[in-house]
């Protein structure tokens, strides 16, 4: 039995980790990577000559910072890396660590796991050379790897620029940034954007750098195709002006801003809300992070709102955990956090308009395209589903028709798009299409080992 | 997949023990601390075949959550080749062997 168990070691689970020990708890933090720091902030393994204070830029202080004050929090936490939690049961936790499960009971659980990027289907996406915007990321901060040598950035994101901005640092070739929002709804959200004045600068500049080194960056593009015989070749788009536009490249970095992962918190019993401006269904939480009686949650994992809004979210939810134990309460740290949180993620809700979800690029993909990579479905097999007379008009309904979202990533990659596929035929909105529910185990696990519980 | 370009290049140096690993039935050199899956793809080789048709996969997420970078064991059992780190003596292939299938 554990009293409070933190999931997941970012800067949100750190952050809450810190915040507890500073008033004299000891919580368990898990985490499923081998070294702290989650994706954004991963410290790269032993033995890599990588300048992690030039890949992290203005970043570099707080990524060094969370890291001092981790290796500092070590004596004072169990932590236990290298550990997943496939499963929540009641106040039970099940684990899987080196290919044996365990379980761990908790009084309080507090959910930090993070987020991944959104995906937008195109046709030739499931062809190698064709990663996450995330990934392209990690393969250089966590593997000091580029994906390719001539990449191009594709999706609609502020990472983009400064994923290509990196990669150019690091000797890459940038084959094009292509944004599928028109700047004119960039300019539509300033107002938000300068909610975090100094983070709207940091994203200009990571562009102007683009400029300045002759990279191509488009705004308004519509994607056509990745082309290639068994990987890569060129990246074929429609620009604005409706040209068709090919760049030849042997990677695609692709990235729609980041999701969060939330199939803990389902199971875990939190109750979920569409939030018409991210276009996802998000875990409904109190001010402080509080999803249930014992259940909390911090971090990207329930908000996108960037590193910094996820330290400030983890501490928060831990001084909501304090709250509840009976411990006096430090309200004025508690309302500096909150006002925090509010202006960042704020911030974020500007940068989701000023690189919005493609839905109608989406709703219109041809029929061939690959929706599901995991089954292997494409946007025509679902349509055909619906189409049927007293066909399924909500996801979990396609889902188990098709299997479109039944595959080993549980929906997590074409579940965003699926979710525009059956609401535009169905003819309704992102919400009514219903959600895809997440189910235990959260990601794959050999029948032999969970046969090992004891 | 044309096995005489790498799909990732390194352009970070990494320091440690060599170890050797053979992915369908082709000897590769790694470091300590490579994941399979950046010794694999540095290498020109694949990830995998899709079980439907066939066609070439090599990872997408490099996170740990699209599942999609498994390759199999000798003794059958699946590796996820994007968190897993290189191991001196694996032998991995990009799909189940025929025996091992039925344990897999």
């Amino acid at each position: 039995m554990a009293d409070i168990v933190i999931v997941g070691a970012g800067p949100a689970g750190i952050s809450a980790a810190e915040t507890l020990c500073a008033n004299g708890l000891r919580p368990v933090l898990i985490d499923e990577g081998a070294r702290a720091g989650g994706q954004g902030y991963r410290r790269p393994a032993d033995g890599l000559a990588l300048d992690m204070n030039r890949l992290m830029g203005s970043e570099a202080g707080k990524y060094a910072a969370l890291h001092r004050r981790f290796e500092a929090l070590l004596p004072r936490i169990d932590y236990r890396p290298r550990t997943l939690v496939w499963a929540v049961d009641g106040s039970t936790l099940h684990l899987l660590r080196d290919g044996r499960t365990e379980t761990l009971a908790f009084g309080k659980l507090l959910i930090a796991s993070g987020a991944m990027d959104r995906i937008a289907p195109l046709p030739g996406w499931t062809l190698p050379g064709v990663f996450t915007l995330g990934g392209a990321q990690l393969a250089l901060k966590d593997q000091g790897c580029l994906i390719g040598s001539r990449v191009a950035f594709l999706g609609s994101s502020p990472l983009l620029a400064l994923a290509a901005k990196q990669y150019r640092e690091m000797g890459a070739e940038i084959a094009v940034i292509a944004d599928t929002t028109p700047l004119s709804a960039k300019l539509s959200a300033l107002p938000e954007l300068l909610r975090a004045p100094r983070t709207l600068a940091r994203g200009l500049v990571y562009m102007a750098a683009s400029l300045r080194a002759g990279t191509q960056m488009l705004h308004g593009v519509t994607p056509v195709a990745v082309e290639g015989q068994s990987r890569v070749e060129a990246l074929l788009l429609r620009d604005q002006r409706g040209r068709e536009r090919r760049f030849a490249c042997d990677a695609v970095a692709l990235g729609y801003g980041l999701k969060p992962e939330t199939q803990l918190a389902d199971l875990a019993g939190a109750q979920f809300v569409h939030d018409p401006d991210f276009r996802l269904f998000l875990p409904k939480i109190d001010g402080l992070g509080r999803a249930g009686p014992a259940l909390y949650l911090a971090g990207d994992g329930v908000r996108i709102g960037g590193a910094d809004a996820a330290e400030a979210s983890g501490a928060l939810a831990a001084h909501a955990i304090l709250g509840d134990l009976g411990r006096p309460q430090d309200i004025a740290a508690i309302r500096q956090l909150a006002r925090r949180i509010e202006r960042l993620r704020a911030f974020q809700r500007g940068l989701a308009r000023a690189f919005a979800w493609p839905k109608a690029q989406i709703a219109a993909l041809p029929d061939s395209v690959t929706l599901c990579r995991c089954e292997n479905v494409t946007a025509g097999e679902v349509r055909a589903v619906m189409s049927r007379e007293f066909g399924p008009i909500e996801v979990n309904r396609v889902k188990a028709m098709t299997r479109c979202g039944m595959g080993r990533c549980q929906g997590r990659v074409c579940g965003p798009a699926l979710q525009e596929i059956v609401a535009a035929t169905a003819g309704c909105d992102g919400a009514a299409a219903g959600r895809l529910r997440g189910q235990a185990p959260v990601k794959p696990i050999a029948l032999a080992a969970a046969g090992t519980a004891a | 997949m044309d096995a005489s370009k790498a799909q990732f290049r390194r352009v970070a140096a990494r320091t440690g023990r060599q170890v050797t690993l053979s992915f369908e039935g082709t000897s590769l050199h790694a470091t300590t601390g490579d994941s399979v899956l950046a010794a694999l793809l540095e290498s020109g080789a694949l990830i995998r075949r899709l079980e439907f048709g066939g066609e070439p996969r090599a990872g997408f997420c490099l996170m740990g959550a699209c599942q999609d970078c498994w390759v199999w064991s000798a003794e059958g059992g699946r590796i996820r080749a994007c968190t897993t780190e290189v191991v001196d003596g694996m032998v991995l292939f990009a799909e189940p062997k025929p025996t091992a299938r039925l344990h897999g």
